[in-house]
């Protein structure tokens, strides 16, 4: 049968882990290779990585890093960040990186998922979707949650899919960072709304928000951050709770 | 033993994971893009990724195809690269090196595709899964899948069961990504080795 997944995410600048304390104050949380490598011996079904760099300098040496997690690894990662066109693409998959995500350039050229999809398949395109509850509307927000776009998460879900995604990686900015659990609702209405998997995000404190979101909203895989790299909870724990509880995980 | 084991390198394919698990195992994997190269090698990976019939015609037009038909000693095919050994895909209606008697077939629409994740394999059989236990899990990608018959050597369920392996003479396929499958497919990249 196939399994639920969780799904670690590694936020990389400078080619050094950083986990948020509050907004904009970073704290260094180790080597991502290290970590990575972690995460895979310890149950993680898969890895994201998080280019948060901005500086050109700081892009090289995350391309090295995905080189080394990729030779460190046996598990698929995605690579994601401030991905806009299919060279960027070429080569982080020649790097190694099993599949790409995009934001906010997708937002601002959709068919940027068609092409990407055309040229490397749908199966390596995950399109990230922020949204963020607003006036009683689950709204998309591009530029890393700090605009608003006036288009409907479930809407661009569909148009995603329709344009070639792969998979949805959907984040809920209402509840990230609050370890209150996942929005279940937009996270079901998003899974109701497409065939393609979504994998959840934002809200992750304990190990029934997990539960919550694979019976409840339906969702194929869950992402968390914070929760995994304090070690409030380990995958471990998160496993055999959901598995104790009838969701099937690996 | 030494061995040169080469993998097809063409515009489908997806080398850089391939090559990185086998380097895990101690093993540098050469990469073939042309025939000559592919015929002086001890062992064939045949990777793929993306839509069969592009990479049918890619094979077709640089000599690869006739290269692998021709090949007598082990091939392992990969996810795309074991469906387009099947005798036809559904995709494009593409025409498959004929290796497996099978013809490659779409999941019923009203499932989430592609299969994404990891699944339990089982009724496991042959050298490729020696010491893997019945119910392992590998990650899987695909959108199409090759039905069962008697040339699996491994079954899968998404909705409905289909062959996760396949063997034929001197030709193997595997739907899953051993490369990205853990402990699990390191063992069967070195069963390949070992073969």
């Amino acid at each position: 049968m196939l399994t639920k997944r969780i799904i670690p995410c590694l936020d990389i600048k400078n080619g050094r882990t950083v986990k948020g304390v509050s907004f904009g104050n970073l704290q260094d949380a180790g080597d991502p290779v290290e970590l990575a490598a972690a995460y895979s011996k310890n149950g993680a079904d898969e890895l994201t990585l998080l280019d948060i760099t901005a500086t050109l300098e700081g892009r090289s040496t995350f391309l090295q890093v995905v080189e080394d997690v990729a030779a460190a690894v046996s598990i698929p990662f995605t690579v994601g960040g401030g991905i806009s066109n299919e060279q960027q693409v070429e080569t982080l998959l020649a790097r190694g990186a099993d599949k790409v995500s995009v934001n906010t350039s997708a937002v601002l050229d959709p068919g940027l998922i068609t092409r990407l999809s055309d040229a490397f398949g749908n199966q390596c395109v995950v399109v990230a979707i922020d949204a963020r509850y607003h006036e009683n509307e689950w709204e998309v927000v591009s530029h890393a949650g700090t605009k608003f776009t006036g288009i409907s998460a479930v809407e661009w879900a569909k148009i995603c899919y329709e344009l070639g995604a792969g998979e949805i990686l959907l984040t809920s900015f209402t509840a990230d960072g609050t370890r209150e659990g996942f929005s279940l609702d937009i996270t079901k209405d998003v899974c109701d709304a497409v065939s393609i998997p979504v994998i959840a995000s934002g809200g992750a404190g304990n190990p029934q928000h997990f539960l919550d979101v694979f019976t409840q909203a339906n969702a194929d895989a869950a992402l968390a951050a914070g929760i995994f790299h304090y070690g409030l909870v380990s995958i471990a724990e998160v496993k055999a709770f959901l598995k104790e509880h009838g969701v099937p995980v690996r | 033993m030494s061995q040169t084991i080469k993998i097809i390198s063409y515009k489908s394919g997806n080398i850089a994971s391939v090559k990185n698990a086998f380097a895990r195992l101690g093993v540098v994997v050469e990469t073939a893009a042309t025939p000559e190269e592919v015929s002086g090698a001890d062992k064939i990976i045949f990777p793929g990724v993306g839509h069969a019939r592009p990479a049918m015609e890619n094979l077709a037009s640089s000599g690869l195809a006739e290269a692998i038909k021709s090949f007598p000693r082990p091939v392992l095919g990969i996810c795309l690269g074991m469906q387009l050994m099947a005798s036809l895909s559904e995709e494009g209606r593409t025409p498959g090196l004929g290796f497996f008697s099978e013809r490659i077939v779409r999941f019923q629409h009203d499932l989430k595709i592609p299969h994404m994740g990891w699944n339990d394999v089982y009724n496991i059989r042959g050298p490729l899964f020696k010491g893997i236990p019945e119910g392992s899990f590998f990650y899987f990608v695909h959108s199409y899948y090759m039905p069962t018959s008697n040339e699996a050597i491994a079954l899968c369920n998404y909705h409905t069961p289909f062959s996760a392996a396949a063997a034929s003479s001197n030709y193997f396929g595997v739907q899953f990504h051993p490369e990205k499958s853990g402990d699990a497919g390191a063992t069967l990249l070195q069963n390949f080795i070992d073969l």
